[in-house]
């Protein structure tokens, strides 16, 4: 049956699997600050030491203290308004992993699909959506995401489908050429044949074949999602005021740079942080799941 | 030679392809975004004013009319009057070209010079600690956001230190901050895929050949590796030009520099459509000739290209 015809695509291309090595340490601590990140931003009413909009004017612009100033520690001081920054940070998590991962859903979903249109209608729909891919990669996409902005709203769902929206060319590329690989062989004949539908062949022997890619660059892909969530937030297009989000923070702080450092550098050291390791957890997934996709 | 030319026709093609996509998304997206009218008169301007000032500025005739006087005037590069500096959009624009190119030149120049040496040092000095610490380094610097950095700078460079000025533009001074900032990404991603793609041609047969054959090392590394491992270096360093015009947006704000990124911003809040539409076809367009140029040099580069 179908099933039994092997479907892995080159693998002479391949390298033989080397033997299975011991997870390395620096993506144990990687996983772990992952973990973490979802711990905080799940359980950030418990973690949050202080309510993260609530304003005090006693204490505006209070550096890291370990002392209670009013009842309260601010372990990483206060922003211009008196609010907690730890608690804040905390809080901006939320931000940062709800739009993260619906836009790599957005984006991946996307990105497949209209992949597996062009590999398999071929003609002008590949052509159009491959010139497509190829305009958005020339194009500072950030314009287009301002804009877009600008027109709708800065609302949650507007902001997913735009960071998701931003990176679903290289899901398309690679389910495009794994369709192209796979829909030439005769088994998919054989299937259409016996009466198989497309719907299975993509189901049953493209979808498996690049599921490991997808995992990657997925991976790769909250990382930039992440960093362009805040950045629209820092130019005052992300989720609005008083929510907190790192990028909004980064913002808020700005003007306070000489005088009160800590406001702009907790949030964005978390930040730098969270894009860092993640990228790190996809190079390291992709090294071990799928070494062909080095490149792209 | 004429399989080349025919690659580059193909490329050409799809480039002009590319911009025309490009354009008239820019177009959806800006008259999408609402009437710019409102904003040019006082709250309290008559009606008739409204309607005069619409049809001065095309804006009551058909979309698909509009669509197509669009196209036409972009390809002798009108873009028409900016409805908030009352001068032509392509005029502004150019006013503020200078200030973008040397600052996205400088940043780019930098990246290269410093990149591609360490890479290189990295790859022939591999699993050293100068080559972890680079690697480290690079990697830091390519997830770390723009916005960030450019903030890290001036908080620890100009204003603990004192070195360097914390915005505008003027002597050199101002240049160095924006200038690293921008180029950080590019530095680091390129530093790391020369450091691959170099490593990549040291383990190729010939390479094993020349040392055979008794090369000194500098000839190898010289000739024969860096040859080899110059297409995938010049393709990453292309594609990072465009990733430095989009940086530009965003190190341009950070440091209040006049340029077309943070003019495509203005623009974009002042819903000035012509100047916005005018920015973005300029940074497509320089992308898509930088990718063109590249397409060429790789032909000058790899011989078998040619002749394919």
């Amino acid at each position: 049956m179908a099933s039994s015809i092997p479907v892995s695509v080159a693998a002479d291309l391949v390298p033989a699997r080397a033997p299975r090595r011991r997870v390395p340490w620096v993506v144990v601590l990687a996983l772990a600050f992952v973990g973490a990140l979802f711990v905080m931003a799940v359980a950030a009413p418990v973690l949050a030491p202080q309510d993260p909009v609530r304003q005090s004017l006693r204490v505006r612009l209070k550096p890291p203290t370990l002392e209670a100033a009013d009842g309260r520690a601010h372990l990483l001081g206060t922003d211009h308004l008196g609010r907690d920054v730890l608690s804040r940070v905390i809080y901006g998590s939320r931000v940062s992993l709800m739009i993260g991962f619906a836009a790599v859903a957005v984006g991946s979903l996307i990105g497949s699909t209209l992949g597996i249109a062009a590999g398999y209608r071929g003609g002008w729909a590949d052509t159009i959506i491959m010139t497509l891919a190829d305009a958005q990669l020339a194009f500072p996409f950030i314009l287009l995401a301002i804009g877009i902005i600008a027109v709708l709203g800065p609302s949650f769902p507007v902001l997913v489908l735009v960071v998701g929206l931003s990176g679903w060319m290289t899901y398309a590329r690679v389910l495009r050429a794994q369709v192209l690989v796979v829909r030439s062989r005769e088994f998919v004949d054989a299937i259409h044949a016996l009466g198989g539908s497309t719907l299975r062949v993509i189901l049953r022997h493209i979808l498996p074949n690049v599921l490991s890619s997808l995992v990657v660059i997925a991976t790769l892909e909250l990382a930039r999602a992440i960093v362009l969530e805040a950045t629209l937030s820092f130019l005052g297009l992300g989720i609005q005021p008083p929510t907190p989000s790192w990028g909004g923070m980064i913002q808020e702080g700005r003007e306070y740079l000489d005088s009160a450092w800590w406001i702009s550098t907790f949030p964005g050291l978390t930040l730098m942080l969270s894009s860092l390791v993640v990228s790190r957890l996809g190079d390291w997934l992709r090294d071990v799941l799928d070494p062909t996709l080095r490149g792209e | 030679m004429r399989g080349f030319l025919t690659f580059l026709g193909t490329r050409l093609a799809r480039a002009v392809v590319a911009l025309w996509l490009v354009s008239t998304v820019v177009f959806i997206v800006m008259r999408l975004s609402g009437d710019p009218v409102p904003l040019l008169l006082p709250p309290d301007a008559p009606r008739a004013e409204i309607f005069r000032v619409r049809a001065e500025l095309g804006l009551d005739r058909p979309i698909i009319v509009q669509y197509g006087v669009f196209l036409g005037n972009v390809m002798r590069g009108d873009f028409g009057r900016s409805i908030h500096f009352r001068q032509p959009a392509m005029q502004v624009v150019l006013g503020y070209v200078p200030a973008s190119l040397q600052l996205a030149l400088t940043a780019f120049v930098l990246a290269a010079l410093v990149a591609v040496p360490i890479g290189l040092v990295s790859a022939l000095r591999r699993n050293t600690a100068v080559d972890h610490i680079a690697m480290g380094v690079a990697l830091v610097g390519q997830s770390t956001p723009t916005f960030f950095l450019g903030i890290l700078f001036i908080l620890v460079l100009s204003l603990q230190v004192g070195l360097f000025p914390t915005s505008g533009r003027g002597d050199w001074r101002h240049l160095v901050l924006p200038a690293l900032t921008l180029g950080a990404f590019s530095m680091a991603s390129i530093a790391r895929l020369t450091r691959s793609a170099v490593l990549e041609v040291l383990r190729a047969d010939f390479v094993r050949t020349a040392r055979a054959k008794g090369l000194s090392e500098l000839l190898v590394v010289a000739k024969h590796t860096l040859r080899n491992a110059a297409l995938p270096i010049l393709t990453i360093t292309g594609l990072q030009f465009g990733t430095l015009l989009g940086g530009s947006v965003v190190t341009e704000t950070v440091f209040a520099w006049p340029g077309i990124g943070r003019l495509a911003i203005q623009s974009i809040y002042n819903r000035d459509y012509p100047v916005v539409q005018c920015t973005v076809f300029l940074s497509a367009a320089a992308f898509v000739v930088i990718n063109f140029v590249i397409d060429v040099l790789y032909g000058v580069l790899d011989p078998r290209l040619r002749s394919r």
